[in-house]
This record gives structure tokens, sequence and C-alpha cells, in this order.
């Protein structure tokens, strides 16, 4: 029984993961139109993101982000929704941590740091509350809702960085530079590369909504939520305020990404900074089913294929970077059929949850 | 005085055509039961498809059909995912307009060595009005089809009843695969008039929301066409609102930031789907599948 228990468990882990490498050469082999080797584009990407030091940093340095995206997707996931609103909550995060950074020179460390991520949070957090109280409280689709908070974010961040921290020492959309008592020091092991405590931070979040999700009792309540709303709520479990809580713990991961970007990497809001990092937290989410421990491999996945697609602009003749937005997207299709295939062959699924679980 | 009433009119009719072409597609489906979240990247391979067709024939009849066409099949992906194989319909939406979104690019660096706008087409080769009077045809014509045919009444059972529909013959899958193809086909022509119509060429990501405001003014309009119609109209008449208010200055000197005033759209599709989504009902088996 229990060995018939671990097959199920571990076939459950490999069918997406079989998806997504289907999701990845499918992407691949689309260069063919291009007149390009998929073979060779295959290896550029593995060089571009693994060839050195210099590259598994920069790879390292995008999973960054990424991790925390996939995060603040895979938590609403287990609440049952859907939360493509990440990028305007990085936005609205990487904007206060900012204004702290630009804002608050004399606060001396650490308390500086904490403040800077803590404004980073809440930040993320209130932009992804709105979300969460017009889902729970109006009924308002978090699907459409989160797009729209996308653009306004994008709208509101881009005004308060040119009119309120505007930067003096350059021509380009981008806020004045942050204190240096800010800035997060490089790691010495990779030379050149942007990686920075961020990412042991991003680990640590991961961790931490593991153990949440698993082993306290508001999690459990968020995850029944998810699974199944009716039992839930006839449980004396709050399914709105759940929902609502979901949203907005997953915007303040995404807030979270302004410490990596702003204090580890450029040390100024760049007006979109981000390659969709938002948006890559789908796939990565995805395909780890959720799990806050497996999507750091998945992370890790996307963030190796944001950098190697970087260097395709350089090593082909028609095949750029925005190659990855098609992998990623086939990945998205090719993991979201599997999942319909396994859901429904074995019972009919929760018939109001949005998201399949799990 | 009236001239500008009439400007504004006008403003409002280009305006909301390609909303209003989406909207229909999104009707279409999800009357027969089938969710589309993915009409934003429907419209944006249909804008950079119909730009690249009349580019390459100097025709915008072409162009337009060639829109639809790219819709019907980024349509066919989606149908393949959500239908035979049951994906979560609101996933493989998403993962639809990502791969919307990486499709031109990927084509224009092979067409013209760009990955942002296509080149811009001739005066000549655009549209003057069809776009528009094909869009306000559209609703008439749809609620006609969903009031007094077979079809329509056999695509509404597909979206309230499926089982009834089943236990009277007729394959569910496909009449959903028919709704969900000549929505692809609606959402393309949307996007062409943004291209074609609306402007002078592709820009990268232009239809910027479209599709899913397009899914507020259908939740607005109930999942009805008449009222979607007028849903459509309200959203033209905000962007039009919008185009005119980015040069009012206030009290003679302080200008309204731009952003704030790009933003609206965004904010007022908000504001429609906290205010109106709760009495409105969607059909009874949207995103089930069969």
């Amino acid at each position: 029984m229990l060995k018939l228990q671990v097959k199920a468990a571990i076939w459950r882990a490999l069918r997406p993961m079989i998806a997504a490498l289907v999701g990845l050469l499918l992407g691949v082999a689309i260069t063919a139109i291009a007149g390009e080797s998929p073979w060779h584009v295959l290896c550029v990407i593995a060089k571009g993101a693994f060839g050195s030091t210099y590259d598994l940093g920069l790879t390292l340095y995008y999973t960054t982000p990424i991790v925390l995206t996939g995060l603040a997707v895979a938590l609403p996931i287990k609440a049952g929704l859907f939360n493509i609103g990440a990028e305007g909550q990085l936005n609205m995060g990487a904007l206060a941590v900012a204004a702290v950074g630009i804002l608050c020179p004399q606060v001396t460390a650490p308390l500086n740091i904490i403040l800077a991520v803590l404004a980073g949070a809440c930040a993320g957090a209130f932009w992804g509350s709105i979300a969460g109280w017009l889902k729970a409280y109006r009924g308002s689709h978090e699907v459409i809702t989160t797009i729209m908070l996308n653009f306004i974010a994008a709208g509101l961040s881009g005004w308060a960085v040119l009119s309120l921290l505007p930067s003096l020492d350059s021509q380009n959309p981008e806020s004045a530079r942050i204190a240096p008592s800010y800035v997060l020091e490089h790691f010495a092991w990779f030379p050149d590369a942007p990686v920075t405590w961020a990412l042991p931070m991003a680990v640590l979040c991961a961790v931490l909504v593991w153990i949440f999700l698993r082993f306290t009792i508001p999690g459990f309540k968020l995850a029944a939520a998810g699974l199944n709303p009716e039992a839930a709520q006839v449980s004396g479990i709050s399914v709105r305020h759940q929902q609502w809580l979901a949203l907005t713990l997953g915007g303040a991961l995404a807030g979270l990404v302004g410490v990596a970007e702003v204090m580890g990497h450029s040390g100024r809001f760049r007006i979109g900074f981000s390659p969709d990092y938002g948006f890559i937290g789908i796939p990565v989410a995805l395909l780890a089913r959720s799990h806050p421990l497996g999507l750091l491999l998945s992370a890790l996945l996307f963030g190796a294929l944001q950098k190697g697609t970087a260097e395709l602009d350089l090593e082909t003749t028609f095949v750029t970077r925005d190659l990855a937005a098609m992998i990623q997207a086939m990945v998205v299709l090719s993991v979201s059929a599997e999942g319909g295939l396994t859901l429904w062959r074995r019972r009919r699924p929760a018939a109001k949850s949005p998201v399949q679980g799990g | 005085m009236w001239a500008q009433i009439l400007d504004i009119l006008a403003a409002t009719l280009r305006l909301a055509t390609p909303l209003l072409l989406a909207a229909m597609g999104g009707l279409l489906s999800e009357r027969a039961g089938v969710i589309n979240l993915a009409l934003e990247g429907k419209m944006l391979v249909g804008a950079f498809a119909a730009a690249v067709i009349t580019l390459a024939t100097g025709s915008p009849w072409l162009g337009f059909a060639g829109g639809g066409l790219a819709g019907v099949l980024l349509a066919g992906i989606y149908g393949v995912a959500v239908l035979p194989l049951k994906a979560n319909q609101i996933v493989a939406a998403t993962g639809i307009n990502m791969l919307a979104a990486g499709i031109p690019p990927f084509v224009a660096k092979i067409l013209y060595d760009v990955t942002g706008s296509t080149p811009s087409i001739e005066l000549a080769h655009r549209f003057a009005v069809f776009p528009m009077f094909l869009a306000m045809a559209a609703p008439f014509a749809l609620w006609w089809v969903l009031a007094r045919t077979r079809a329509g009444l056999r695509l509404s059972f597909a979206g309230e009843h499926p089982e009834a529909l089943a236990a009277a013959g007729i394959n569910v899958i496909r009449v959903r695969w028919a709704a969900l193809l000549t929505a692809g086909a609606f959402a393309g022509l949307g996007g062409a008039s943004l291209s074609i119509f609306l402007s002078s060429a592709y820009s990268r990501n232009m239809s910027s929301g479209r599709g899913f405001m397009a899914l507020a003014a259908l939740i607005l309009g109930k999942w009805r066409p008449l009222p979607t119609l007028l849903a459509c109209l309200f959203f033209g008449l905000a962007d039009a609102g919008q185009i005119r208010l980015q040069s009012l200055e206030i009290g003679g000197t302080y200008k309204v930031p731009v952003q704030f005033i790009q933003i609206l759209p965004y904010v007022l599709t908000i504001v429609v789907l906290a205010g109106f989504v709760g009495r409105s009902r969607a059909p009874k088996a949207l995103g089930e599948p069969i």
C-alpha cells in the first residue's frame, strides 16, 4: 500500500516534468521555422546559462526574482486563485524599496535593510490585497482585475519615479540612486555577477511558505479553502478571508522582487526593469505543482532559460531572447493540458475551484 | 459645441470597434460554456497578422481576413488544450496569451529584422470605416442567431445544460468547437481593426489589455449581445475621453500627469467588475469540461 502511494507520488511529480520537457522541446523546435538548427539553439541556451561561473552567477541572479514570483503565483493557487498580477505587485514593491532607499539615507544598518524589505513586502501585499478584496467581497474575477492592476501599477510607478524620485544624474527613465548603505554586496564566488543576499532571502521565503502551508493552522485553512470551499465554509473557515489573505501574501512575496532588483542590482528603480518576471512565475508554479520547495528547481530552470536565451541575440541570426516567452508559453500549455488529463481521469474536480489544486 | 460632440461620438464608435468584435467573440465562446480569457492573445496575433498581410499585399481586405484567420488558428490551439485534453481553461488561456506575446517579435525578426513594430502601412491601404460598421452590425446579427435560430439554441444549451443537449443526440464538443473557432475569428478581426483601422502599423503589445476589457464589457452586458454593445460603447466613450483629457490643463498651468489619464480605462474596468458583476449570471456550465 505504502509502496503504491510512493509510486503514485513520484508519478504525480514526474508527469508535469515530462509535460514541461515536451513543451520545452516544442518551443525550441519552433526555431526551425526561422532556419536555425534547434540543436544549436539548445546548445547556445545551455552554454549561455551554465558556461562559466559568470554565466552561472547571472542565471542565479535571474532565478532570484523568479523564485519570488513563482511563490506569488503558487500560494494563491493553494487557495484556488490564479494570481497573474505579480508583475504589478513587484513594480509596487520595487517602487517602495526605491522610495525608502532614496528618502531615508540616514537610517543605519541593519535597520535600513529591514525597513526596505518591509516596505517592499507591504507595497506588494497592498497591491495584491486589492485584487483579493475584489475577488472575495465583490466577486470580481481575479484574472481580469490583476491584469488591470498590472497596467495601473506600471502607470503609477512610472509617474512616481519620474516626478517624485527623479534621477538627477541621467536622462534614462529611472529614479535617483538609493543611499549607499542600502546597496547589497555581491557574493565573491561569482565574479561580476550581481548575486547577493537576495538569493538566500528568496530561498528562505520558499522554505517559510512550505512551513506555513505544511505545519501551521492558518496555512491549513488557506489550503482547505482552495481544496474544497464548501467543506471549508461549513467547518467554520471564512473562504472569503482566505482568498483575500492568499492574494495579499502572494503580493508580499512578489513585492520582495524589489529588494533583489533595486538593492541587489541596479541601485535605482529603472522603469520597465522586469522582463515579465511576474508572468514567468506562472510556468514556474505550475511545473512544481505549487510545491514551494520543488518550485526552487523549476525557478532555476526558468532562470537558466532567461539567461540562456539572452545569448540568442548574438549567437543566431533570426532568433532573439523573445524565444523565452514562447518556450514559457509552450510549457504552460503542455503542463495545463497534462494536469487536465490526470485530473479528469480520476474524478470530477471540486466544482468551483478555478485552478487545479495540489 | 456640436462639432465637438460629433467628434467625440465618432471617436467613441471607432475606439469601441476592436472591443466590440472581441466581446462578441467572447460572448459566443462563453455562451457555449468555454471561458475565454485568451481573447487578448488572439487580438494581438490578429493585429500582427493583419499588418503583415496588408503590408505584403497592399489590400486591407486580405489583411483583415488574415487577422481573423490568425485568431482562428490560435483558437484552434486553445481548443485542443481545453476540449479534448480538458486543460484548466484559465491556465491554458494564460498560456495562449503568453504564446501570442511571443509570436509577433519572433516573426517580425524574420520578416523585417526588428522585434518591435512593423513598418507603417500607407493610408490608402488602411480601412476608413468598414471594421466599424461590421462591429456595430455584429451584436444584432448575434442576437438574431442566438434568439431565433436552431444553431443559437444549441449554443446556449452547450453552455447552460450540456447534458440535455447531449441527451438530445447533439455532440456538445462539436458545438463548443464551432463556438470557439468563430470566437477566435471575431477576436482576430478585433485585433486586425487595431492595426489596420485605428492605427497605421502593428506595435509591440498593442492590444494592451483590450481583450480583458472586452470580457469586462461582456460581464457588464450579462452575456447578451445588445447590452454588451452598450457596455463596449461605454468603454469606447471612456477611451475617447481619455485621449482628449491628455492635453487637459487645470487652472491654465497644472497639467494632469499623463500616466493618471492613461490608467483610467483600467480603473474603469475594475470599477465595472466590482460594481455590477454580483448581479449578473454566467452561463451555468461555464468552464466545465464535458
